[in-house]
C-alpha cells in the first residue's frame, strides 16, 4: 500500500530581491516530480546540494505545499489545511543540525515536547518518552542537558522526539551531514533499527553514498527532477550517469566498474565491502 | 562568564531540592518581604537564624554562597558606608567632617545584613532548582495573569528556549573569536573604541548564526506540531505534597516570629 | 619555508579541579617544510586543541612549539605574528564571514598584518584564484553566496595571509561529493604550487589517503602514529581499535592479501587498486 504519493509535483517561488523589477524571476525548485513510498519501505533520496531534495522533504509533512500537482500522505491531500497536524503526526521530520531542533534543556523534556503539543495525557507522555528514548538507546541520558551530548547523541534525541509522536513515517533531511563517523554510524544504525523493528517508513535524504546503499530503494534527484528511481544495485550500476550529475558511488562499486572497463570479468557491481571481497576472490583465484 | 550564567544550579539530593518549585518561589517572595519588615535586632536575628538554617538544609557548599556574594560585595560596602555617615542623631564619634551616629551604625548593620540575607535566600532558590523547573513553575504561577492578556505561555517558552540556546551561543562566540584571532584580529589591546570596533567581526557572524538557528528552530517546532499554549499538556504535573505543606508551616512560624518580635520588642532608633 | 617542531606538548583543561582533563599529553614531532600531513583521530582525541596550540591560540600547559626554531611563546606580546605564519582555517569557516563584500572579508587578515592597500589587493586576487572563486563574486555580499562558495571565500581569507604553514580543520565537512573533491584538489594544487606545509584535519580517511604524504594519528590526547600515509594505513587493525578505519578500498585489498592474493600493501585509492589488480591479472596472463 502506498503511504506517500507525489503526483507531478512542481514547486516554485519568486526571488524576492528582484520582485519589483521583473516577474520573470521565478525560481523553479521542483519540476514535475512523481514518486510513491510504500508503508514500511526505506527509501534514500540522493542528490547534490541545492538539487531540491530538502524541498521535497518539506512537502512530505505539509511544511510546504506544491505549486502544482498533489502530495498525498496516507491518502490525505497535504493542501487540506485542517489536516496539517494529522499529517505532521504521521510524518516526522528530522533536520540536519541537531543543535537547532532541540527545544528544552533536558533530554527527556525535549522528547516530551511533541506529545505535549498534541495534547497527550501526562501519563501517556511519560510512557512514550521512555519508550522513544529506549528505542534510540538514549534512555540513560534522559536527565542530561543537550549541550553536554555528542552530535550523534543529539541527533538520536531529535529522532526520539519524533518517535514519541508515534509517526508512521520519518523523513530525515541529511541527518548525518554534521556528524563525525562514529555519530554517523550511531544514527544510521538507529534508522535501520526503527525501520526493521518498529516498521516505520523511512525517507532518508543524504549525499553519502554508503548510507543510501542500505536502503530498499534509491531515488536520485538533480535540478528539481527525478533522474533514477530503483534498487541500490540498479542505481549505483549507472556509474557514468551519477558522475555526470555530480554524484559519487561507493569506492567498491567504482573499483568493480573500473575493473570491468579494463576488461576484467565482473558480472554485477558490488555495493558492500564483503560482497566485493568475495567477487574479487572469485576473479583472482 | 559561563560560571555566572549557568553555574547556578547545584545538583544535590537535599530536602530543598525536592520541594515543589512553585512553593519555593512563593516562599522566596515571602522571605524578601519579611527581610524588609524587620524593625529591631530581635526580628533580624530570627531572619538570620532562618537563613542560616536554609543554607544548611540546601546541601550546597557555603563557599558557593559567598562566591555569589562576591559579585556585589562592592555594593554592600558602598551602601553600608553611605548609611553609616548619612544619618542624624546621637553622635558616637567624630573626626574632621565625618560624624558617626548610633542611628548610622544601626542603619549600616541593617542594610548590610538585609542584602546578604536577600542574596543568600535567592541563591538558595537558584542553587536548588534547575532552570527548567524554575521556568515551569513561573509559567504555572503566572497562569492567572492570562486574564489580563499577559502571554504567559509565550514568555515561558521564550525562557525555555533562551536556557537551551545561551550555552550554545556562548560556545559559538568562543569559536568565532578564535577564528578571527587566527586571522590576526587583535582583541586584547587598544583603547575602548578600538576594542569595541574589534568586536564587530565577532558580533556580526554571531547574529547571523543566531538568526539562522532561530529559523531552523521555528521549522523544527512547527514540524513537531507546536501551535502555542492552546490545548497543550505537560509531561510533568506539579502537586504539593506533605513535605511542601510542612515547609509552609515552618515559614509561617518564621513569619509569626518576626511579626511578634517587631510588635512586642522595642524598636531600634534609626 | 618553515618547519614546525613540537616538544613535550601538554594541554590540560581545568587543572587542579575535579574536571581536570588532559586534552593533549606529551606530544613531540617535527613537520618538515613542504609536507602535506593528514591529522586523524576521532572526536575528542585532542586534534583541535593540538592545532590551536600550533598557531598560539591556545597556550600549552607545558612543552614548546617552535616555528623555524623559534619558540612561539618567547615573546608573548608578538603571538599575533605567529598566526600570520601559521594559518588556521576552522571547521565551518563560513560562520566567520562578516564584511559587506567577499573582497573586504578576504582582506581582513592581510589588513591586520599591516600591509598597504596595493599589496592587500594583490593578496585578495591571488587567494581568490587559489580557491577558485570567480572575480564577479568578490563584490558580492558573502551572505549571498552558496554554501560551497562561502566555504571557499572563508578559506581564501586565511590563504590571503600567505602563511608558510596552512592548517585546515575539516575543510570539506558538509559539502556534497563533487564540492568535496573540487575543494580537495584545490588545496592539493595550492600545496604543490606554493610548496608549503599543509596540515589537513579530517574524519574522511578517503580524503586523507588521496592527498597527503604523511599521516598523524591522535588517540586519547596522545600521538599514536606519525608516518608516511601508506605505512599508517597499512596498520588497519590498530586504527580500528582506535575507532578509526582505513578507506574502503584499502580494506578490500587487505582482505584479499590475507586470503593469499599477491597484491602490494598500502593501496589507498581506487585508481591504484585497479592498476595493481589488472597488472596482477596481466602477469598471470589472464587479461
Amino acid at each position: 500500500m502506498d503511504f506517500i504519493t507525489a503526483n507531478n509535483v512542481t514547486f516554485s517561488y519568486i526571488d524576492e530581491d528582484e520582485q519589483q523589477l521583473n516577474t520573470e524571476n521565478v525560481k523553479q525548485v521542483l519540476d514535475d516530480i512523481s514518486f510513491t513510498v510504500k508503508k514500511g519501505e526505506f527509501v534514500a533520496l540522493l542528490g547534490h546540494n541545492g538539487c531540491g531534495k530538502s524541498t521535497v522533504a518539506k512537502h512530505l509533512n505539509a511544511m510546504l505545499l506544491p505549486t502544482g500537482g498533489m502530495v498525498y500522505i496516507d491518502g490525505i491531500d497535504t493542501k487540506n489545511e485542517d489536516e496539517d497536524f494529522t499529517i505532521r503526526k504521521k510524518v516526522g521530520l528530522v533536520l540536519q543540525n541537531p543543535d537547532n531542533q532541540l527545544v528544552a534543556s533536558v533530554v527527556e523534556e525535549d522528547v516530551a515536547f511533541g506529545p505535549e503539543n498534541i495534547g497527550v495525557e501526562p501519563k501517556e507522555i511519560r510512557r512514550r518518552v521512555d519508550l522513544a528514548l529506549k528505542a534510540v538507546d538514549m534512555y540513560d541520558y534522559r536527565h542530561q542537558p543537550p549541550h553536554k551530548l555528542s552530535g550523534g547523541q543529539k541527533q538520536r534525541v531529535a529522532i526520539a522526539g519524533i518517535i514519541a509522536m508515534q509517526p508512521q513515517c520519518i523523513v530525515l533531511d541529511e541527518p548525518t551531514a554534521m556528524l563525525d563517523p562514529k555519530g554517523r554510524d550511531e544514527v544510521m544504525n538507529t534508522i535501520k533499527k526503527l525501520n526493521k523493528e518498529l516498521n516505520i517508513t523511512i525517507v532518508l535524504i543524504t549525499h553519502y553514498m554508503n548510507e543510501a546503499v542500505s536502503a530498499d530503494r534509491v531515488i536520485v534527484m538533480d535540478e528539481g527532477k527525478i533522474l533514477i528511481d530503483g534498487t541500490p544495485q540498479n542505481v549505483f550500476s549507472q556509474v557514468e550517469l551519477l558522475k555526470r550529475h555530480r554524484l559519487d558511488v561507493p569506492q567498491v562499486t567504482e573499483l568493480c566498474y573500473n575493473l570491468r572497463s579494463c576488461g576484467v570479468e565482473i558480472d554485477t557491481l558490488c555495493l558492500h565491502t564483503d560482497e566485493c571481497i568475495e567477487k574479487l576472490l572469485e576473479v583472482l583465484r | 562568564m559561563r560560571d555566572i550564567a549557568f553555574g547556578q544550579y547545584y545538583p544535590a539530593n537535599g530536602i530543598l531540592h525536592r520541594l515543589d518549585p512553585r512553593g519555593k518561589i512563593l516562599m522566596l517572595i515571602t522571605f524578601l518581604v519579611l527581610v524588609f519588615c524587620t524593625s529591631n535586632y530581635y526580628a533580624l536575628s530570627v531572619i538570620v537564624a532562618s537563613v542560616a538554617l536554609i543554607v544548611m538544609l540546601s546541601k550546597v557548599p557555603v563557599r558557593l554562597y559567598f562566591k555569589s556574594l562576591k559579585m556585589i560585595v562592592f555594593i554592600i560596602i558602598f551602601t553600608s558606608i553611605l548609611n553609616l555617615f548619612y544619618a542624624t542623631g546621637e553622635v558616637v564619634c567624630e573626626f574632621w567632617i565625618f560624624k558617626i551616629t548610633r542611628e548610622g551604625i544601626n542603619n549600616a548593620v541593617f542594610v548590610c545584613v538585609r542584602i546578604i540575607c536577600l542574596i543568600f535566600v535567592s541563591s538558595t532558590l537558584t542553587f536548588t532548582t534547575s532552570p527548567t523547573d524554575l521556568t515551569d513553575a513561573l509559567e504555572r504561577l503566572m497562569k492567572p495573569l492570562t486574564i489580563f492578556h499577559v502571554k504567559v505561555h509565550e514568555i515561558a517558552m521564550m525562557m525555555t528556549i533562551a536556557l537551551r540556546f545561551v550555552p550554545l551561543l556562548l560556545e559559538e562566540t568562543d569559536k568565532i573569536r578564535s577564528a578571527q584571532k587566527a586571522r590576526g584580529a587583535d582583541m586584547e589591546s587598544g583603547n575602548l573604541i578600538q576594542r569595541i570596533k574589534a568586536l564587530i567581526p565577532v558580533l556580526i557572524p554571531l547574529f547571523v548564526s543566531a538568526f539562522r538557528r532561530a529559523y531552523d528552530l521555528a521549522v523544527a517546532m512547527e514540524c513537531r506540531c507546536y501551535h502555542g499554549g492552546k490545548g497543550r499538556t505537560r509531561m510533568k504535573s506539579l502537586h504539593f505534597i506533605k513535605r511542601d505543606y510542612i515547609t509552609f508551616l515552618v515559614v509561617l512560624l518564621i513569619i509569626s516570629g518576626v511579626v511578634l518580635c517587631n510588635v512586642f520588642l522595642p524598636q531600634v532608633a534609626r | 619555508m618553515s618547519t614546525i617542531r613540537v616538544e613535550n606538548l601538554c594541554c590540560t583543561y581545568g587543572a587542579k579541579t575535579p574536571f581536570e582533563q588532559h586534552a593533549v599529553k606529551d606530544v613531540s614531532f617535527t613537520i618538515e617544510s613542504g609536507d602535506f600531513v593528514g591529522l586523524i583521530g576521532h572526536t575528542g582525541s585532542g586534534k583541535s586543541t593540538l592545532v590551536q596550540m600550533l598557531n598560539g591560540l591556545i597556550k600549552p600547559t607545558s612543552g614548546n612549539v617552535y616555528v623555524d626554531d623559534t619558540d612561539i611563546w618567547a615573546k608573548p606580546k608578538e603571538i599575533r605574528k605567529v598566526r600570520f605564519k601559521v594559518g588556521l582555517v576552522f571547521q565551518y569557516p563560513e560562520y566567520q564571514l562578516f564584511e559587506e563584500t567577499v573582497a573586504k572579508d578576504i582582506a581582513f587578515g592581510p589588513t591586520n598584518m599591516g600591509l598597504d592597500e596595493h599589496r592587500v589587493k594583490e593578496r585578495i586576487d591571488k587567494a581568490a584564484k587559489f580557491v577558485g572563486l570567480s572575480k564577479d563574486l568578490l563584490d558580492k555580499s558573502p551572505f549571498d553566496l552558496s554554501g560551497g562558495e562561502k566555504r571557499r571565500a572563508a578559506i581564501a581569507g586565511v590563504i590571503a595571509m600567505d602563511p608558510d604553514i596552512l592548517i585546515l580543520d575539516e575543510p570539506t565537512a558538509g559539502l556534497d561529493p563533487v564540492g568535496r573533491n573540487v575543494l580537495l584538489s584545490q588545496i592539493s594544487q595550492y600545496q604543490k604550487s606554493r610548496k608549503n606545509t599543509v596540515i589537513l584535519v579530517s574524519h574522511s580517511m578517503e580524503d586523507v589517503a588521496r592527498v597527503t604524504n604523511k599521516v598523524m594519528v591522535m588517540n586519547k590526547g596522545e600521538m599514536a602514529m606519525f608516518d608516511h600515509t601508506q605505512k599508517v594505513f597499512a596498520r588497519s587493525k590498530e586504527l580500528t581499535s582506535m575507532g578509526l578505519r582505513v578507506p574502503q578500498v584499502t580494506r578490500v585489498i587487505d582482505a584479499l592479501r590475507s586470503k593469499g592474493i599477491d597484491l602490494p600493501e598500502g593501496i589507498l585509492t581506487v585508481d591504484k587498486a585497479v592498476y595493481e589488480i589488472t597488472e596482477l591479472l596481466k602477469k598471470e596472463g589472464r587479461l
